[in-house]
C-alpha cells in the first residue's frame, strides 16, 4: 500500500483537518469528510479555530450569508437565484436564506450538521479546539461539546507531523 | 440473503456511507451487508469505500433509481 515517496514513519491512515470557518454552507466540507474518512478506517483530528470554533458550540445555530457570495444561487421557480448584495444587507434576509437552505438541506436527504457532528464524535473523531481563539472571543471549555481537547498551534502541528492527508477548511 | 438489510434510500452523501460502515461494525467477518440508495454518488463511492477498508463488494445491481450493494465483511 505505501508509495515509495510516503515517509515511512507516517501511517497512510491518517488524516487532520483545520476547520476555520463557521458558517452553515462551511460547516459541511470538514464534517463529511472527517466522519467518511472516519468511516474508511482512516484516524482523524480536526483542529477547530476563529470562526470554525463556533461548530464545536454546544448550542448550534448556524447561518449563511449570501453577502459577498456571488456564487450562492439557490434553486428557486425552476431557476438558480442569487441575491444582490443590496438585499442580502436587510436584515433578516440572512436569517429567511439560512431557512431556506436549511429546508433545502432536509428536503434532498442531506444530513444536519449537529448530526454529522454527532457521528464524528461517535467515531472518535479527536477535536480541538484553538485556545487562542477561545481567548479572544471570550469563550471557555463549558461553551463546547464533551470531549473536545484544547491546544494551541504546537499541537496542531504535531498531529500534522503524524497525519499523511493534512486538509485546510 | 444478507445477514443484515440497509434500507439508505432518500439519504444523501455520506450518510449511506456512514450508516453502511455502523451497520458493518455490527456484524462478524464473513456476514453481508445488502444496502439499498437512490443517491447516485453512491456507485463511485461505495466501490471506494470497499477498496479502501478491504470489504468485498459481492455484486452492486440498479433498478427503478435504487441502487442496490451487497458487502461481505471481511476479517
Amino acid at each position: 500500500m505505501n508509495s515509495p515517496q510516503v515517509n515511512p514513519g507516517i501511517d497512510t491512515n491518517t488524516m487532520s483537518i483545520i476547520v476555520t470557518k463557521g458558517s452553515l454552507d462551511w460547516a459541511y466540507p470538514p464534517f463529511i469528510l472527517g466522519t467518511t474518512a472516519a468511516a474508511m478506517g482512516l484516524e482523524v483530528t480536526m483542529f477547530f479555530t476563529f470562526y470554525g470554533l463556533n461548530l464545536l458550540m454546544k448550542d448550534l445555530s448556524l447561518q449563511i450569508s449570501s453577502l459577498g457570495n456571488p456564487a450562492m444561487k439557490m434553486p428557486m421557480m425552476g431557476m438558480h437565484m442569487g441575491m444582490p448584495n443590496i438585499v442580502s444587507a436587510i436584515p433578516g434576509v440572512d436569517a429567511a436564506a439560512s431557512k431556506m437552505m436549511k429546508n433545502l438541506i432536509k428536503k434532498k436527504g442531506v444530513a444536519s450538521i449537529p448530526e454529522l457532528r454527532d457521528l464524528a464524535v461517535e467515531a472518535d473523531v479527536r477535536m480541538i479546539a484553538c485556545q487562542m481563539t477561545l481567548d479572544l472571543f471570550e469563550y471557555g471549555q463549558e461553551d463546547l461539546i464533551d470531549g473536545v481537547e484544547i491546544g494551541g498551534a504546537a499541537t496542531y502541528i504535531e498531529v500534522a507531523t503524524q497525519s499523511h492527508i493534512n486538509l485546510f477548511i | 440473503m444478507a445477514d443484515q438489510v440497509l434500507d439508505a434510500k432518500g439519504l444523501n452523501c455520506p450518510l449511506p456511507i456512514l450508516k453502511a460502515k455502523k451497520a458493518l461494525k455490527s456484524l462478524t467477518g464473513g456476514q453481508t451487508l445488502e444496502v439499498y440508495s437512490t443517491d447516485p454518488g453512491s456507485v463511485a463511492d461505495f466501490a471506494a469505500f470497499c477498496r479502501t477498508t478491504g470489504n468485498e463488494l459481492v455484486e452492486q445491481s440498479d433498478a427503478d433509481g435504487v441502487w442496490t450493494y451487497l458487502i461481505r465483511k471481511t476479517g
